[in-house]
C-alpha cells in the first residue's frame, strides 16, 4: 500500500487576496445610464499568474483521474484517452471557429462532422445521426422527444415509457422531462422479465428503454423477442448507449432492432470526462425517424458540406448551437486511429478484462447471477454487513490502496452493490493488484474500514453535515463562522 | 484477435480457449461487424489527416470577424490553458468519491463562489450545457416554484434559443407567450408584459443585453410587475463588470454563458451554462452543487450536496435528468476569474463597451447606415441597419476577407437589413478599419 495523495492545506482564492473596492474604479461617465451602473467591483480576488497556477496545480494534485490510476467506475467507461486528441481539439482551426461563421469558412469542421455521423451510423447499425445532444442524458431526452413526435404524427397519444429496474437514473428522469409517465418493471435472473414486459406494455406505451448489455453487465440475449413485443404493440425500442463499449464489432443496436439510440462519446470513444463534463450524446435512428432529428444535420452538397435545416418533422433544437464539437473531434480522431479492428479489439479486451476480474472477485465477494458478463459486473458487499461493514466502507478503503472506487449502491436491485467496469485500457497486472486489494480489504477489521480513507487528501467527508449546513459559497462560509 | 501473453493467461484463468467464447451469449441472429469502417491509422497519420481537413476552416487569424450572438471569441490566457490541461482534472469524472476528488470539488466551490459574487446571487450550480439549455432548465425550475402554466419570454429571441426552450417546456406542458419590445429603445415593452400577467403566469424571462445588444433599463419596474412571480434574468457575464448585477434587482433565477471567461468559442460547444438562484429555491434547482463541510478529523472538506434532487438518486422525481455537465469549462472559468479578479474584469468590461461604442459611431457615419439601430444602452454588441439586404452584404464582405457580423434575419424574422455586430478583446483597430472600409466599398 504505497498510495499517498497530496494533502495541501490549500486556501480558497478568497483567502489568498483582497477584493478591490468600487470607488477606486468608477465606470466612465456617460458609458451607461446611471441606473444601470454597477457600483461595487465584483468581489473576486485577483491572483498573480504564478499564484493562480500554483493554486490550481496544488488542487489538481488533490484530484484523481484516469491518468492517475485505475478508475473502474461502473457504467462510466473510464478508459484512457489518447493525448493526440487533446492536441487536435486545441488547434486554432478547431477551437477558435465561431458557430455562426458562413458555411464556406467551416468546411473542414463540417466534413469531420459529416464523416463522424456516418461512422456512428455504422457502429450503431442505424441510418441517420444527430450530433447535437451535449451529453448522454440529453441524448435520451432528444430520443424520447423524437419518439413523442413520431407517435403524435401518427395520431397516437402514447403517454408511458417502460423501463427495467436496472436502468440508469437518467432514463426515468429523461422520460419525465419529455412528458412521459414512467412504468418500471422488475428484472428476472438479471435480465428483462418478458412476462412483466408484456404485461406492462399497452396502447399507451411510447417506448421501452433498454441498455444492452444491461447495468449488471449481462447481455439481454432475448432482445429480438423484446423488440417484437414492443413493435407488435406499436411502441418503440430505445437503446441507452452507455454500454456500447462491450459490443462494438459483435452486434449493433440496429441489428438488435432498436429504433432510437444514443451514444456517449465521452465513454465509448475515449474523450476525457473533465471532472463531470463536457460530454456528447449523439442520437442515431432508423430511417423512419430521420425526419424527426434535431436541426441542423450535416449534409453533403456537391463537393462541399452544409448544415441542413430542411428536415420536415424535426423536433427543433436541443442546444444553442450544434452540441459539443470539441468532444466530437476527439471521438472522430479516436475512431480513425482504432479503425474497425481496433474498436472490435477494444470491446473484446474490455469484456475479457471484466470477466477475468469478476473471476478474481468471486473468490471473496458474491457476484449475483451466474454466467458471462460483458464490459462490467456487479458484486455485492452484503456478506460484510454482519461484521458491520458497508459497501461504502469498502469503497473508501480502496482509495487507500490507490484505486478509484467502483460505482456503489447501483443498480438498486443488488444489495450493497459494487459496480465494476475495468475497460480495455487496463493490463492484467492492474486487475490483479486491484483484486488483491479488494481481497485484503474484505478481511480487514471493521475499525480500519470505518476509518478509511487514511491516504487521501482528507479523511472521510461528512456529507450529512454538508447537506445540513449548506455552505455553497465563500459568502455562506463567512456567515457560518460568524 | 487479441493474443498477447496477458490475454492467454486471462483466458486460461477463465478456462476458455478464445476471447470469442465471451460473446457466446450474443445470438447469431443479431451479430454484426464493423466492416463499414476503415482500418486504423497511426497517430501521425491521424494528425496529418485531421490537420489537412481542418485547414479548410478559416479562423479569426485569416479573417476579421465580428460574430457574437451568444459565442464570444475572447482571448484565453496561456495560464488558463495550462490549468485545463492538468490531467488530474481533465481525466477525472463527477466527484462521487469526495475524498479522492478534493481538488476538483474545491475548484468548483470557488467557481460557485465567484459566479455568485459576479451575479450577486446566493447559489450557483456547477453547470448546464450552455446558455440556451440553462434557460430551458431555468423555466422548468420556475414552474416547480409556482402553480402557473404559462411563461413569458421576449419577442426578441433567436430561433435557436426559442426552439431549445420549446423542447424543454414541451414535456412539462408549459406554454410560452411573448411580450413585445419597444421599437425605439429596443428594451422590453412593459405594457405588453403587464397585459399578459395573469394568475396562470409562472414568471418572465428578461434578457439584458438582449438579442439586439440592448441593456434593459426597466429592471426594477419589471420586478414590481412580476410581484411574487418568478423573475428569470439572462445576462452577459462580462457585462457584470460594469452593469448592475441581477441580485441587485432581486431576480429569482439567473442564467448566463460562462464560455466568455477562459473558454474558446469551439464552434458552439463545449460552452458553459451558468444557473444561479436565491438560496430559498436551491432544493428545486437542477444540476450539481458543491458544499463545504469537514472530514473525520474536523478539517475543511468539500463534497457534492443536495444529491437527493438528482437523477442518480431520485430517478423520475429528480429536478432534472442532467448528469454529465460542463465541469471542466467551469474550472477554466474559475481560473480565468482568479487571474482577472473583479478589478481587471471591470477594466475589461469598460474597454469592450468603449470599443463597441466607437465602432458603432464609425458605422453610423457611413451613408445609409444607422448604428446602433436602437437608442437604448449597449454593452459589447449592437445592431446596424444597412441600406440593403444584410445577408448579401455579408457575403460580399466575406469575399474581401471580413465577416462583418450576424445578419439578424438568420436569427429572427423581419429584419432583413440588420446586422448584429460584436467586439471582443481580440478585435484590433485594424479589424475595425477593415470592417468600416469594406462595408463602405460594398454599399457604394
Amino acid at each position: 500500500m504505497s498510495f499517498r495523495q497530496a494533502r495541501h492545506e490549500e486556501p480558497l482564492t478568497f483567502e489568498m487576496a483582497y477584493c478591490e473596492v468600487g470607488e477606486s474604479m468608477p465606470v466612465p461617465d456617460g458609458l451607461l445610464p446611471a441606473n444601470l451602473v454597477r457600483k461595487d467591483v465584483p468581489c473576486i480576488p485577483k491572483l498573480s499568474e504564478r499564484e493562480m497556477v500554483r493554486h490550481f496545480t496544488a488542487l489538481s494534485q488533490m484530484n484523481y483521474g484516469v491518468d492517475s490510476g485505475f478508475y473502474p467506475l461502473g457504467s462510466c467507461t473510464m478508459k484512457y484517452g489518447p493525448k493526440i486528441n487533446e492536441e487536435l481539439a486545441s488547434l486554432p482551426k478547431a477551437a477558435d471557429i465561431h458557430p455562426l461563421q458562413p458555411e464556406e469558412t467551416v468546411q473542414g469542421t463540417l466534413q469531420i462532422l459529416y464523416e463522424l455521423q456516418n461512422m456512428l451510423a455504422t457502429i450503431t447499425g442505424m441510418d441517420a445521426v444527430s450530433l447535437q445532444p451535449a451529453a448522454g442524458a440529453q441524448g435520451e431526452f432528444t430520443g424520447l422527444l423524437i419518439a413523442r413526435a413520431f407517435h403524435e404524427k401518427n395520431g397516437e397519444e402514447r403517454t408511458e415509457v417502460v423501463l427495467p429496474d436496472t436502468s440508469h437514473g437518467t432514463n426515468p428522469a429523461s422520460a419525465v422531462m419529455a412528458g412521459f409517465n414512467v412504468v418500471t418493471i422488475p428484472s428476472k435472473d438479471g435480465r428483462v422479465d418478458l412476462d412483466a414486459l408484456s404485461a406492462a406494455v399497452s396502447e399507451k406505451t411510447a417506448a421501452f428503454m433498454l441498455t444492452n448489455p444491461n447495468t449488471l453487465g449481462i447481455f439481454e440475449s432475448q432482445v429480438l423477442e423484446i423488440a417484437k413485443i414492443m413493435h407488435d404493440a406499436g411502441a418503440l425500442l430505445y437503446y441507452d448507449g452507455a454500454n456500447v463499449n462491450a459490443i462494438m464489432g459483435k452486434t449493433t443496436p440496429g441489428k438488435m432492432e432498436f429504433d432510437i439510440v444514443h451514444l456517449n462519446l465521452h465513454k465509448t470513444f475515449s474523450t476525457p470526462h473533465g471532472g463531470g463534463g463536457p460530454g456528447s450524446g449523439p442520437v442515431c435512428v432508423k430511417e423512419r425517424f430521420a425526419g424527426f432529428l434535431p436541426v441542423p444535420v450535416v449534409a453533403k452538397k456537391g463537393e462541399g458540406y452544409s448544415l441542413n435545416y430542411d428536415i420536415p418533422d424535426s423536433i427543433g433544437k436541443v442546444h444553442g448551437f450544434y452540441g459539443n464539437w470539441g468532444v466530437m473531434l476527439r471521438a472522430y480522431a479516436y475512431i480513425l486511429m482504432n479503425g474497425r479492428d481496433g474498436l472490435t479489439e477494444a470491446a473484446e479486451r474490455a469484456v475479457l478484462n471484466s470477466n477475468y476480474l469478476k473471476k478474481l472477485v468471486e473468490r471473496f465477494l458474491v457476484v449475483p447471477y451466474s454466467g458471462l458478463r460483458k464490459h462490467e459486473f456487479v458484486a455485492s458487499g452484503s456478506s460484510l454487513k454482519e461484521k458491520g461493514v458497508r459497501t461504502m466502507d469498502v469503497a473508501k478503503r480502496l482509495i487507500d490502496y490507490g484505486f478509484h472506487p467502483p460505482t456503489v449502491y447501483f443498480p438498486l436491485l443488488i444489495e450493497e452493490a459494487l459496480m465494476i467496469e475495468p475497460t480495455e485500457t487496463e493490463v492484467k497486472y492492474t486487475l490483479d493488484k486491484f483484486a488483491e486489494a479488494l481481497a485484503s480489504i474484505v478481511k480487514e477489521s471493521p475499525e480500519i474500514l470505518h476509518n478509511a480513507p487514511q491516504n487521501a487528501s482528507v479523511k472521510r467527508v461528512n456529507e450529512t453535515e454538508a447537506a445540513k449546513k449548506l455552505i455553497l459559497t465563500y459568502r455562506d462560509y463567512l456567515e457560518d463562522i460568524e | 484477435m487479441l493474443n498477447d501473453k496477458d490475454v492467454k493467461e486471462m483466458l486460461a484463468a477463465l478456462d476458455i480457449d478464445s476471447v470469442e467464447r465471451l460473446f457466446d451469449d450474443i445470438p447469431e441472429s443479431v451479430r454484426a461487424n464493423l466492416d463499414g469502417l476503415q482500418e486504423g491509422m497511426s497517430e501521425l497519420q491521424v494528425r496529418r489527416h485531421v490537420e489537412s481537413i481542418l485547414a479548410k476552416n478559416r479562423d479569426p487569424r485569416d479573417t476579421a470577424s465580428f460574430l457574437g450572438a451568444g459565442a464570444y471569441d475572447f482571448y484565453v490566457p496561456a495560464a488558463v490553458r495550462a490549468v485545463m490541461s492538468r490531467s488530474e482534472f481533465l481525466t477525472s469524472y463527477t466527484p462521487y468519491q469526495s475524498e479522492l476528488s478534493q481538488g476538483l470539488l474545491h475548484a468548483l466551490f470557488e467557481y460557485q463562489s465567484m459566479m455568485a459574487e459576479l451575479t450577486s446571487m446566493e447559489v450557483v450550480n456547477n453547470s448546464i450545457y450552455d446558455y440556451a439549455t440553462a434557460l430551458g432548465e431555468a423555466i422548468l425550475m420556475a414552474a416547480r416554484l409556482t402553480k402557473g402554466t404559462v411563461f413569458l419570454i421576449p419577442e426578441a429571441m433567436s430561433r435557436s434559443k426559442l426552439s431549445v426552450i420549446e423542447n424543454y417546456c414541451r414535456g412539462a406542458g408549459i406554454q410560452l407567450r411573448r411580450y413585445k419590445f419597444d421599437r425605439t429603445s429596443g428594451c422590453a415593452d412593459l405594457e405588453s408584459m403587464k397585459n399578459q400577467i395573469t394568475d396562470e403566469i409562472i414568471g418572465a424571462y428578461v434578457e439584458t443585453p438582449n438579442l439586439f445588444g440592448v441593456l434593459e433599463t426597466q429592471l426594477d419596474d419589471i420586478r414590481g410587475l412580476l410581484d411574487s412571480k418568478i423573475f428569470v434574468a439572462g445576462v452577459n457575464a462580462l457585462s457584470l463588470g460594469i452593469v448592475r448585477p441581477p441580485g441587485d434587482y432581486d431576480a429569482d433565477i439567473v442564467i448566463t454563458e460562462g464560455q466568455i471567461f477562459g473558454n474558446p468559442v469551439n464552434f458552439g460547444g463545449p460552452h458553459l451554462g451558468v444557473l444561479a438562484c436565491k438560496k430559498k429555491f436551491v432544493r428545486k434547482m437542477p444540476g450539481r452543487v458543491i458544499g463545504m463541510t469537514t472530514d473525520a478529523d474536523g478539517n475543511r472538506a468539500f463534497c457534492m450536496t443536495l444529491m437527493t434532487r438528482e437523477q442518480h438518486i431520485r430517478r423520475e422525481k429528480a429536478t432534472s435528468n442532467i448528469c454529465t455537465n460542463e465541469a471542466l469549462t467551469a474550472i477554466a472559468t474559475a481560473s480565468y476569474l482568479a487571474l482577472t479578479g473583479g478589478g481587471d474584469l471591470r477594466k475589461l468590461a469598460i474597454s469592450i463597451a468603449e470599443k463597441s461604442r466607437r465602432l458603432a459611431k464609425r458605422l453610423d457615419e457611413l451613408s445609409g447606415c444607422k448604428a446602433p439601430m436602437f437608442d437604448g444602452a449597449h454593452f459589447s454588441e449592437f445592431v446596424v441597419t444597412l441600406p440593403k439586404d444584410a445577408s448579401s452584404i455579408a457575403s460580399q464582405m466575406l469575399e474581401k476577407g471580413v465577416i462583418p457580423g450576424v445578419p439578424l434575419s438568420h436569427l429572427i424574422k423581419g429584419m432583413e437589413n440588420e446586422l448584429l455586430i460584436s467586439v471582443t478583446d481580440k478585435t484590433t483597430l485594424d479589424d475595425a478599419d477593415s470592417l468600416v472600409l469594406t462595408l463602405q466599398e460594398v454599399i457604394q
